[in-house]
């Protein structure tokens, strides 16, 4: 089976700031890590291959500096890592990220499953793997829990607000993984010191003649950004105390009923 | 995370580091507690030390480890008993017990023991006696030859690792009538009929560690299993101690560097008289001494773990680093109890088992008294 990771390299906080002049996320003293829920992606896709053979593929679009998440998940378990960069690449928005990530990986197929994060932790848009789909035609199933095989059909269960759905389909298919799905493993001693030595391959836009330039880059992102801020924070908490844990569940009851939101 | 500005870490110690890191503080910690209160370690929690390869740090590739110098395996260590030492310990003994028998033993044997210990295994060196500590030449345990197999017969007491060890190396006297010459290396699986675990050591600290007696009852081993040859035993267990010296003080340094660093987040909050308690000299007198004794200790099993990565013995070197390192691991965990006040001597703060855990480091491997002996013995031929 073989199976491809999209990871990105995101900011190692939960609470972005935004420059308010130049409306970017403010990078500075900030570490950089693997977005967490594409961690959980790799963790299905490690699985995946601890059952039932195979083959995992990471790739990432970005600067060099994102080899580090890439070299993190080989660490894991992942077998080859491919770093997606050039200049024609920047500024890309997630129509124009998923656009090239598709042609990199239609180089590197075919692929049986395609897994990513639900979402990435800084831009929060959740567009990009799912997008990723549609540019290759294939299945896309979003928030999975788990993945099973069943010879050429996989059997997937998602998270949905009101539950669980069990979905069967066929291959290939990209699913998008949850907090949820599992918790990833952590890397060996020894994986860790191969990583650190392990050659990372590069993808530019000369490995990929026969995609659409225009689909790439600042101009070939639809998504024009007119402003960013960060909300102003409009009411404090409130915490509600009393003798015993009834008499605090009556009083917030109370309150949720005078706010009308019960 | 607190720079320990001592050490110059190449980028892969610090990679090595931070994942270790990341493991102990989210699937041990939380735990430790608990397991101190209960007086033992769930299996589960081993299993994640097992998972990332803690047992086989040191050991050559071609046994199935991963190579490290003991310099980063010792580095490692460190980071480890920052979160529990008794939890690093078990790790510990069983790569030294490993290493003990690659060097000394047979490739087959030492190929042997590491199948044994690679899936997931632990390992115990079986010396002392009830009547034998410092004096292992006072063993009573026999191997007598019969045919081409030995009969082992003895108690061990102190092991750590006892309970949960797949193998041992047992040292038992194949010549009851001589002394230290007398005494041979054996390896001995946990499951060959005639060994029993004893009694389960209930301690002071070091409390996630398994310590046990193990009793030999006509032990049957084959005459194959003798690590290195009939008499070398006592050599074997200098060298192996030599070796475990420098890495209970590499343990003993990571619970220095805790209590370091939880005194300081203390004395930081803590206010009397409308002050942080950080801003009284006397108590950063003591923090100050603290930080000193921590990183002073830290570059004294630096270099010894150097000169053992350069093939030297360090015998001399090993008995001051450890005798050093662990009667200032002493004070500083005391001291860390006394800048908590009140507080230190609670069990809901972490400082007072930080210093039952450390006071077994002046006793194990040789007590300190012990070893001021043996860097005088030294002292006394390198000036003769």
């Amino acid at each position: 089976m073989n199976i491809v990771v999209c990871i990105k390299q995101v900011p190692d906080t939960t609470e972005i700031k935004i420059d308010p002049i130049k409306n970017t996320l403010i990078r500075t003293g900030v570490p950089s890590i693997m977005n967490p829920f594409d961690k959980n992606a790799l963790e299905t896709g490690l699985q995946l291959k601890d059952n039932y053979g195979g083959k995992v593929t990471v790739i990432s679009m970005g600067p060099a500096q994102a080899q580090a998440v890439l070299r993190e998940a080989l660490s894991m378990g992942a077998d080859k890592a491919y770093l997606v960069t050039d200049r024609a690449f920047g500024g890309s928005d997630t129509y124009a990220t998923s656009y090239i990530l598709s042609q990199a990986i239609k180089k590197l197929g075919p692929f049986d499953v395609i897994l990513g994060g639900k979402q990435a932790i800084d831009g929060d848009t959740g567009q990009t793997a799912p997008s990723i789909a549609e540019h290759l035609n294939a299945v896309r199933l979003t928030h999975i829990l788990d993945v099973k095989v069943s010879g050429d059909k996989i059997i997937a269960r998602r998270q949905v607000e009101e539950g669980t759905e069990v979905i069967e389909t066929s291959l290939p298919v990209l699913c998008t993984a949850t907090k949820e799905s599992n918790k990833p493993r952590y890397a060996t001693i020894k994986r860790k010191i191969a990583s650190l030595k392990a050659e990372i391959s590069i993808i530019t836009l000369a490995d990929l003649p026969h995609a659409d330039t225009t689909k790439m880059g600042l101009k070939g992102s639809p998504t024009k950004v007119r402003k960013t801020f960060t909300p102003q924070r409009t009411a404090n908490g409130v915490t509600i105390e009393g003798s015993s844990p009834a008499e605090i569940a009556e009083t917030l009851l109370n309150k949720l009923v005078e706010a009308k939101i019960l | 995370m607190v720079n320990n500005m001592s050490l110059l870490y190449t980028e892969e110690q610090k990679e090595l580091l931070a994942l270790v890191r990341e493991m102990a503080e989210h699937e041990i910690k939380p735990f430790v507690q608990s397991a101190d209160e209960k007086g033992e370690c769930p299996k589960e929690l081993f299993k994640w030390g097992f998972d990332m390869g803690l047992h086989m740090l040191e050991i050559p590739e071609e046994y199935g480890g991963a190579g490290l110098s003991y310099e980063t395996t010792a580095m490692i260590f460190e980071e480890l008993a920052k979160v529990d030492a008794g939890y690093a310990i078990s790790f510990v003994t069983t790569f030294v017990a490993l290493r003990n028998v690659i060097l000394a033993g047979s490739k087959e044997q030492g190929r042997y023991f590491a199948e044994k210990i690679a899936p997931g295994g632990f390992a115990a060196f079986a010396l002392t006696e009830p009547n034998a500590g410092s004096d292992p030449a006072a063993m009573r345990a026999t191997a007598v030859s019969d045919g081409d197999e030995y009969i082992l017969n003895g108690t061990k007491t102190f092991i750590t690792n006892g309970a949960l060890s797949d193998v041992f190396v047992g040292f038992f006297k194949t010549d009851p009538a001589t002394g230290h010459r007398g005494i041979s290396a054996f390896i001995v699986d946990a499951d060959a009929p005639g060994v029993t675990v004893g009694a389960h050591e209930n301690k002071m600290g070091l409390r996630l560690s398994n310590t046990t007696d193990l009793i030999f009852d006509n032990v049957r081993v084959n005459a194959s299993a003798m690590v290195g040859p009939a008499g070398s035993g006592f050599k074997l267990a200098l060298n192996a101690l030599n070796l475990s010296r420098a890495f209970v003080a590499t343990m003993a340094v990571g619970i220095m560097q805790r209590a370091l660093d939880e005194s300081v987040k203390y004395a930081k909050e803590r206010k009397q008289f409308n002050t942080p308690i950080i801003k009284f000299q006397m108590v950063q007198q003591m923090l100050a001494d603290m930080a000193i004794k921590t990183e002073a200790s830290r570059c004294l099993v630096n270099n010894t773990m150097k000169m053992m990565d350069r093939g030297s013995l360090v015998q001399k070197e090993g008995a001051i680093c450890k005798t050093f390192v662990s009667d200032c691991a002493q004070e500083v965990t005391s001291n860390a109890v006394q800048i908590f006040g009140g507080y230190g001597y609670s069990k809901e703060y972490p400082v007072e088992k930080l210093m039952r855990d450390c006071k077994v480091f002046q006793i194990f491997e040789g007590t300190n008294q012990i070893q001021r002996m043996t860097i005088a013995n030294v002292l006394d031929r390198e000036y003769s």
